[in-house]
């Protein structure tokens, strides 16, 4: 491609980043600030790092949202690529569009709307909220997220290496846990990780679904900025900015490594 | 009739009628909801048999495999191995093993797990799996890619994992569904003798699915045409090549010439058949047609002999002119058209390289064969 770089190019370029990093980078700047004014520049600093680690609030708010996350990306994963297997494996059965219809749904969704339903239901039932009711509503928000990912991986899945695998003497059940599992993983972890993400920083369903000594990471934060930003509340945002970036670099540098060594490697089979 | 040749001349079962049938399909239908895939079928295979099942797709040729491996249930009738009624018994009981058409290799072992897989599930001991797959692997010439994985073979080799793999258990019977399909022509033919060595060594009874005509007459022993999910006629390629028992199969396997016309006269040794268009045609084996029958006189073109002055001695001699002409190296395909309008196709070895009697376009040609080189059809 002929690119040259005119001054409309560079504009529209500055303005599009500036547009979606500059509240990010302003809040990663401002964590090391010495201030306590969270707008006025006052030296570099990194106190607000320590003092957040003595935040016991705070570092209580992230145990929780660990937890609820990993729970709840756990069961949603195991539930969405149940579902995902039932949508694409018994395609005869009655009413399949709806139920497929019905379990992706909740992607679009508005949360304001699963947020209220989950507190009616919960209420109703008598479930006193806190941290089981917040990671229950977790894996209803995040299934049909994995659904819709392992779905996609299994519609491309070769069905005669399952066939191969029982021809050879395996049992449906031992089928399913050395050939089809292992072929599917990749997506499987994925969709454990955007469940996880989602779980994270979810704030509505949260703030709908959770009671007292469950309060998450994003609640709380919300909850602080509304007393007035501190320059912790920008540290705390940082640290978690840094978690996903790191995570989101180590995936896909690690897609990638096995993208070109797949290919160097047929390279080489086709040359024999 | 004089006796057609065979490959294996030692080897033929399927004339023994004290000979134990290996591999029975009993009236076996198979319906896919209103479609028939296989329709009140019975076929005998017999054991240490190279059999072809040999059609267009759609026949029922995979689903006949599909059955005797164990992923369809036939809805009607039966399928006997070795005496033994196979309905309900599943695929991970059945002692039949397939190459698969995609080869189905499992993307994440390396090949020597990949052939391992199903001594692992039988529960053979450690040392006896890496005994067999070493063996294994030395049949198929892979042994120094056993660490790899399948993405890193190419087709050929990925062609042999596959084929080793599913030896490895030492089945009954070994099912190959298109096995040669994914690879190149030259490849393809080397693997056709490589099967046919393999299946004489392991003393294996082979089941094969093809839709290719000549891979099925080069490595079968007998081959099963099939139709619309009804076999059209088992026999040696020999029998099915010289002796077709329809005009489906006289189509499907080679090529032929086809004269319709009338029995139009029987004598002790000879019949004489009138064609519709008007030639007069005398043959030795007419079979059971009867004087006045409606039926097909089928030739193949390289029992028919072309030349441009009409041959003296010839019981058959048709005149035309010369329409087409391929020159293929080996061969020359004459294509005639008779006064009468009919076209023959006729083909003459090229075992000189300077023919004496040359044709060329719009020559006036005579086209002349034995009595005993077509076959009557009455079917």
């Amino acid at each position: 491609m002929n690119a040259t770089w005119s001054r409309f190019n560079i504009t529209s370029i500055v303005l599009g980043f500036a547009f979606l990093y500059l509240p990010i980078v302003l809040l990663i700047v401002f964590s090391f600030n010495e201030s306590k004014l969270v707008t006025v520049w006052g030296g570099f600093s990194t106190k607000w790092y320590v003092s957040l680690f003595h935040n016991q609030g705070l570092m209580d708010a992230a145990w929780v949202t660990a937890r609820v996350g990993v729970i709840s990306a756990t069961v949603a994963t195991v539930l969405g690529t149940l579902a995902a297997l039932t949508l694409t494996r018994y395609t005869r059965f009655r009413g399949r569009v709806l139920f497929s219809g019905m379990v992706f749904a909740p992607l679009v969704m508005p949360e304001v709307i699963t947020g209220l339903s989950l507190l009616l239901l919960f209420v109703a039932v008598g479930l006193d909220r806190g941290f089981l009711t917040v990671t229950l509503a977790h894996i209803t928000l995040t299934m049909c997220f994995v659904a819709v990912v392992v779905q996609s991986r299994l519609v491309s899945f070769d069905r005669s290496l399952e066939e191969a695998a029982m021809d050879l003497g395996a049992t449906p059940v031992k089928t399913f846990f050395q050939i089809t599992l292992p072929v599917i993983m990749p997506a499987i972890v994925s969709g454990w990780m955007l469940a996880f993400t989602l779980s994270l920083d979810d704030l509505v369903i949260a703030s709908f679904t959770s009671g007292p000594g469950a309060t998450t990471l994003p609640m709380k934060i919300y909850s602080q900025v509304r007393l007035g930003v501190t320059p912790e509340i920008n540290a705390a945002c940082t640290i978690l900015i840094a978690v996903v970036a790191v995570g989101v670099i180590i995936a896909s540098l690690a897609n990638k490594r096995r993208e070109v060594q797949r290919q160097l490697d047929e390279q080489a089979a086709q040359r024999g | 009739m004089k006796s057609l040749g065979s490959i294996r001349r030692d080897f033929a079962p399927w004339n023994d009628p004290n000979a134990k049938p290996y591999i029975q399909f009993d009236n076996v239908t198979k319906k896919f909801g209103d479609f028939t895939a296989v329709n009140n079928l019975s076929l005998t295979i017999f054991e240490r048999e190279f059999f072809a099942l040999l059609g267009a797709s759609g026949c029922g040729k995979s689903t006949l495999l599909r059955m005797l491996a164990g992923f369809e249930e036939p809805t009607a009738g039966r399928i006997l191995l070795d005496g033994q009624d196979l309905r309900g018994i599943p695929p991970y009981r059945r002692p039949v093993n397939m190459m698969f058409q995609s080869y189905a290799l499992f993307p994440h072992m390396t090949v020597e797990n990949n052939i391992a897989f199903g001594l692992k599930q039988d529960g053979m001991p450690k040392p006896e799996i890496a005994a067999r797959v070493a063996e294994m692997l030395k049949l198929v010439k892979l042994e120094q890619f056993a660490k790899r994985k399948p993405h890193q073979l190419s087709g050929g080799q990925r062609q042999r994992v596959a084929l080793a793999r599913s030896v490895a258990k030492r089945p009954k019977v070994l099912l190959l569904d298109e096995p040669l399909g994914a690879l190149d022509k030259k490849l393809r033919e080397e693997t056709q003798f490589e099967l046919m060595d393999l299946q004489q060594k392991l003393g294996l009874t082979f089941v094969v699915v093809t839709h290719d005509q000549e891979e099925a007459m080069t490595m079968a022993d007998r081959i099963a045409i099939l139709d619309k999910g009804e076999v059209m006629q088992v026999a040696t390629p020999p029998e099915v090549y010289e002796a077709p028992a329809s005009r489906f199969v006289a189509h499907f396997v080679g090529n032929v010439n086809m004269f319709e016309g009338k029995v139009a006269e029987r004598t002790a040794k000879t019949t004489r058949i009138s064609g519709a268009t008007g030639a007069q045609i005398v043959v030795e084996n007419a079979g059971d047609a009867a004087a006045g029958a409606d039926i097909v006189f089928a030739i193949r073109p390289e029992k028919i002999k072309i030349s441009s002055k009409k041959p003296a001695d010839a019981i058959n001699a048709l005149e035309g002119e010369v329409y087409d002409i391929a020159y293929l190296g080996d061969m020359t395909v004459y294509h005639v058209r008779l006064d009468d309008g009919q076209m023959v196709r006729a083909s003459t070895m090229n075992a000189a390289r300077v023919t004496e009697d040359p044709l060329s376009w719009n020559d006036r040609a005579w086209v002349s064969f034995r009595s005993d080189a077509g076959v009557v059809l009455t079917r």
